[in-house]
């Protein structure tokens, strides 16, 4: 009397723990429409899929740090992962992923296949810095004929080793647009003031040919007569002994090769760059200001000297001490030369290229410079993060660089899920096999946790981007085995308490008593080897050891809520419980009949457990 | 498959047991021969370690109608692109996939990946789609590595704390630990020895076959401990017996779970092996394979074992041998008075004595035990008890 009215009420329990399941898994899927229907970006009914199953690229860049300069720190990559990120945004890219790896590895996963500008501009050096300028020019490369093929590593990098027609110039009749701020102090210039140059190169410093005495300061034009440095001449733009005089002539904006040398400059001499339209190009004093000494940079309305609105956009800077000193002296002299005069101008510089060349009013000594110009609102905002956020240290080299194919990726995932599905009818034949009619609840499990774990995985993939690369989907299936693995320890208990002689409904269960807390220490091992590895781990290594830790999850989940209450109630039909011949249960097969009669030892101890613990 | 049913039961009652821990230094000796072999491959040959970890460059071609000649033209092509054609390793992959690898393509940069990406598909008829290329600066390798054997470190770490504290010993922690350890040495042994191409999915195979062999352990060493438990209660086997009959009790479940892990991820080996070539998948499943094979015969066989050695010195372990043996050798000789039929092979391993043998032998003490109450040694033999 007593058991049926517990029998009766775990009974109930079991459905009631089914149908919050249900209910459970109801609210999932709700999510997921939910998530197509609300979320921003829009959900998707099917999980996203990593870059190696979708097609694109995927690069890792290490920072480069000078010799003896100071250490990276995380603070510093994770800015720099903010401004890589603005860059590929800027590219137009949707769905590019930065992040970090590791302590200082930045890894740039781009769908699809990006244009090399763009990729060539991830790696670029992100180190601002202030140059005087010393002359400007409209971009029109002058085709050398070298007298002989130069001894340059890359001869074919060469822009000018071919004929004039390949160096073409670009739109030399319009003005340049290049310099279009200005740094206000005594009044604000409102709008540009394009600095229209002939197309020929009329700088002074061709007028002035004592090349052999020092330039005086960084807006000398001496500077022009001086030998190029080495990195010019390595890098095949210009032959050894060339002043940069040469080098402002033959400079090609359009090309990618001269700008990353224009880059890699050494700080102390000058340099020759375009501005960011490659209409314009500079001969550039050297380095005076470092980016690094800006302490902030922000962008707001522009205002008068009575604090009042102009209507236009401006940018604050704010330097430190350093900065101060080096601004304020910089600005100083320049401002002693002809407005509108290239010489009265200074260069922002990122990446080897004129960010703004602008034009100075007045010596700026306190450390706080206002820039203005045709700013928008937008556009002066991302000036002002490129002055805060470019002031990195470093700037960043190719670790690794790989292009997936889409083909290849669907391939994988469509053989992999081939795969997966072999294992899982494997898996099912084999425990029909041991198990009998067992093996369907077993394949009924592995069917709703297969539900569960696609919902939840396409609803993480919403929330959290999570993606599902090659990795994971191996994870997946390798979870297949994992999470029949805890049915199997149930089950094998269960038959060992009926092998004990107990009736089947009793031995459910103490067998799930016993087998509970196996089930339970084993997968919080599993989990916790999952996590080890997902907060330790990388890319590809976290996507394996996630999928790893949440099927872990779905498994104690599905053996609690699915499987445990299911099993108790089929051991009440007479199927399972009169322990039929193809239940998997058969007493007379699993030996209980003859342990019942001479196997006492065992019954004994079951008897004295029940006694002891009431576990029955 | 009854025989097999009827084995699981035998092993389960005690019909039938397999001496697992009285022959322990067979598996030891076993074990210590594969550690050397295995030693003599990652010391002696060397890992072969994947493009990842060496740095370098590789192109997959694919989809190739015309795959004539392909060395050739693959190799002018990649010099017409780079001016080089030093180190290259041209191999064909299935029907119509050409691989290139290489050290250093060109001048090393990626540029000049993208460079002779762009030459193979137009020398092969194919869309730049479909070539695959890859380009890992030497020092990607290093990091990988580093962050593995930190994870390792950690992983072991923590979970030799939350073995002990759940076992609530430290020597089935260190055993647990000693049989993983074992296993991976041997998995990476493997692979030493067969030349198999170590990538990072490779690294992440490895690092789950942890999770995977303790698993195993643990499911075994909870048996074990419930095991000895009722052992320490009634005194009627030693530690050694009943740690044994808990082995032999979960040797269907063993099996039975090492077959259900090993069915898909074999699947996905021979999926992955005639389809796809080498990638993610077939070297995730490749060691994966190796190592659940191989940590569900440590488990058994090293792990258990090594947990008996750790604790036989213990006081309480003595104490419990001692009593289980003047207990065996009362039913002993109760069985001898039963004149019960000869005792099975596994009788003394695990203390299981058959059950039909032990209802004769309780059948004849009950007996005896009543002649003794009017025999002269009967307060002697219950001071015994």
């Amino acid at each position: 009397m007593a058991t049926r009215s517990r029998g009766g009420r775990s009974n109930g329990h079991s459905k009631s723990v089914l149908a919050v399941l249900l209910l459970l898994i109801v609210a999932l899927f709700g999510g997921v429409a939910a998530s197509t229907a609300f979320a921003d970006p829009k959900g998707q009914w099917s999980p996203k899929l990593g870059l190696d199953l979708e097609g694109g690229r995927q690069i890792t860049l290490e920072p480069v740090v000078a010799e003896g300069a100071q250490q990276v720190n995380s603070g510093q990559v994770e800015r720099a992962v903010d401004i890589i990120r603005k860059r590929v945004d800027g590219t137009g890219v949707a769905e590019a992923e930065v992040t970090t790896l590791g302590e200082r590895n930045i890894v740039v996963s781009v769908p699809g296949e990006p244009s090399k500008e763009m990729l060539s501009s991830l790696a670029r050096s992100s180190a601002l810095s202030f140059r005087a300028v010393i002359s400007q020019t409209t971009n029109e490369p002058v085709p050398r004929s070298l007298p002989q093929p130069p001894s340059v590593p890359k001869p074919t990098a060469k822009p000018s080793a071919g004929s004039s027609s390949t160096a073409t110039p670009k739109v030399s009749s319009s003005p340049t647009s290049g310099a279009n701020g200005v740094y206000p102090q005594a009044f604000s210039q409102a709008t540009p003031t394009p600095t229209p140059t002939p197309s020929s190169p009329a700088s002074p410093a061709t007028s002035t040919p004592a090349a052999s005495t020092k330039p005086a300061n960084p807006s000398d034009t001496k500077w022009a007569s001086q030998p190029v440095s080495a990195n010019w001449v390595k890098a095949g733009v210009v032959e050894q002994g060339d002043t940069y005089q040469d080098l402002l002539q033959v400079y090609d904006c359009s090309d990618s090769d001269t700008r990353l040398a224009a880059s890699t400059s050494p700080a102390n001499q000058p340099v020759v760059m375009c501005d960011q339209t490659g209409q314009a190009k500079f001969l550039l004093g050297p380095v005076e200001v470092k980016g690094d000494t800006i302490s902030d940079a922000t962008s707001g309305p522009a205002t008068n000297q009575q604090g009042q609105q102009t209507g236009g956009t401006q940018i604050n800077l704010k330097f430190n001490g350093k900065g101060k000193k080096a601004f304020g002296d910089m600005t100083r002299r320049l401002a002693g030369f002809q407005q509108d005069s290239p010489q009265n101008k200074s260069a922002i510089i990122v990446d080897g290229q004129v960010l703004e060349a602008l034009g100075t009013n007045d010596a700026i000594t306190n450390g706080e410079a206002q820039i203005t110009g045709s700013f928008t609102p937008s556009s002066g905002k991302q000036l002002a993060d490129e002055l805060k956020f470019g002031a990195l240290p470093f700037s960043f080299k190719e670790l690794t660089n790989d292009q997936i194919s889409p083909q290849l990726g669907q391939d994988q995932l469509h053989k992999g899920l081939i795969a997966g599905a072999i294992g899982m009818v494997l898996v099912i034949i084999y425990s029909l096999f041991q198990y009998r009619a067992l093996g369907l609840v077993t394949v009924a499990s592995l069917l709703v946790s297969a539900v569960i774990t696609y919902g939840a995985v396409t609803l993480l993939g919403t929330l959290n981007n999570f993606r599902l690369t090659m990795a994971g989907v191996t994870g997946l299936i390798v979870a297949i085995g994992m999470t029949a693995d805890s049915f199997i320890v149930y089950f094998e208990r269960v038959r060992d308490e009926v092998r004990s002689g107990r009736p089947l409904k009793a031995a459910v269960e103490s067998g799930w008593q016993r087998a509970r807390r196996t089930i339970i220490i084993s997968d919080v091992v599993n989990f916790l080897a999952s996590a080890v590895l997902y907060i330790l781990s990388e890319s590809n290594v976290k996507a394996f050891a996630f999928t790893l830790g949440l099927t872990t999850l779905i498994d104690i989940l599905i053996v609690m809520m699915f499987t445990h209450p299911l099993l108790t109630l089929l051991a009440r039909t007479k199927f399972f419980g009169g322990g039929h011949k193809w239940s998997g249960f058969d007493p007379e097969r699993l030996g209980a009949k003859g342990v019942t009669y001479a196997g006492r030892g065992r019954v004994t101890i079951a008897d004295r457990r029940a006694a002891e613990g009431g576990q029955v | 498959m009854a025989s097999f049913a009827q084995f699981g039961n035998d092993l389960y009652t005690g019909r039938r047991q397999i001496n697992f821990i009285g022959r322990r230094r067979l598996w030891y000796a076993i074990s210590a021969v594969l550690l050397v072999v295995a030693a003599t491959g990652v010391f002696g040959r060397g890992l072969n370690f994947g493009l990842e970890f060496t740095g370098g460059a590789e192109l997959k071609v694919r989809g190739v109608q015309n795959t004539q000649d392909y060395d050739t033209r693959a190799e002018d092509t990649v010099r017409k692109a780079t001016g080089t054609d030093d180190n290259l390793i041209i191999t064909k992959i299935g029907d119509s996939d050409i691989r290139v690898q290489t050290e250093k393509l060109g001048s090393g940069t990626a540029a000049d990946n993208d460079k002779v990406a762009t030459a193979l598909a137009q020398e092969f008829g194919v869309s730049p789609r479909n070539v695959d290329s890859q380009f890992i600066g030497p020092s990607w390798g290093d990091t990988v590595t580093k962050k593995s054997i930190q994870s390792l470190i950690w992983f072991l770490a923590l979970l030799s704390v939350v073995l002990a504290i759940y076992f609530r010993t430290w020597k089935m922690s260190l055993a647990a630990i000693i049989a993983v350890l074992h296993d991976l040495f041997f998995t990476v042994g493997i692979y030493a020895l067969a030349g198999f191409e170590i990538s990072p999915a490779t690294m992440i195979g490895f690092l789950t076959i942890l999770g995977y062999s303790i698993y195993d352990t643990v499911v075994i060493f909870d048996k074990v401990r419930e095991n000895t438990h009722e052992a320490f209660a009634t005194g009627q086997r030693n530690y050694d017996q009943a740690a044994n009959y808990a082995v032999n009790q979960t040797v269907v479940r063993s099996i039975n779970t090492t077959v259900i892990g090993l069915l898909p991820i074999a699947a996905v080996l021979v999926v992955g092996f005639t389809m796809l070539g080498a990638g993610t998948l077939l070297d995730l499943s490749l060691s994966l394979f190796i190592g659940i094979a191989v940590g569900a015969y440590s488990s058994i066989f090293i792990a258990t074992p090594l947990l008996t050695d750790l604790r036989r010195g213990e006081p309480s372990i003595k104490e419990l041998a001692r009593r289980a043996k003047a207990y065996q050798v009362s039913q002993r000789s109760a069985l001898t008075e039963a004149n019960t039929p000869k005792a099975g092979p596994g009788e003394s391993a695990s203390g299981v004595v058959e059950p039909e043998r032990a209802a004769a032998a309780a059948a004849a003490r009950a007996t005896r035990t009543k002649k003794r109450e009017t025999h002269p040694l009967a307060r002697l033999d219950r001071d015994d008890k």
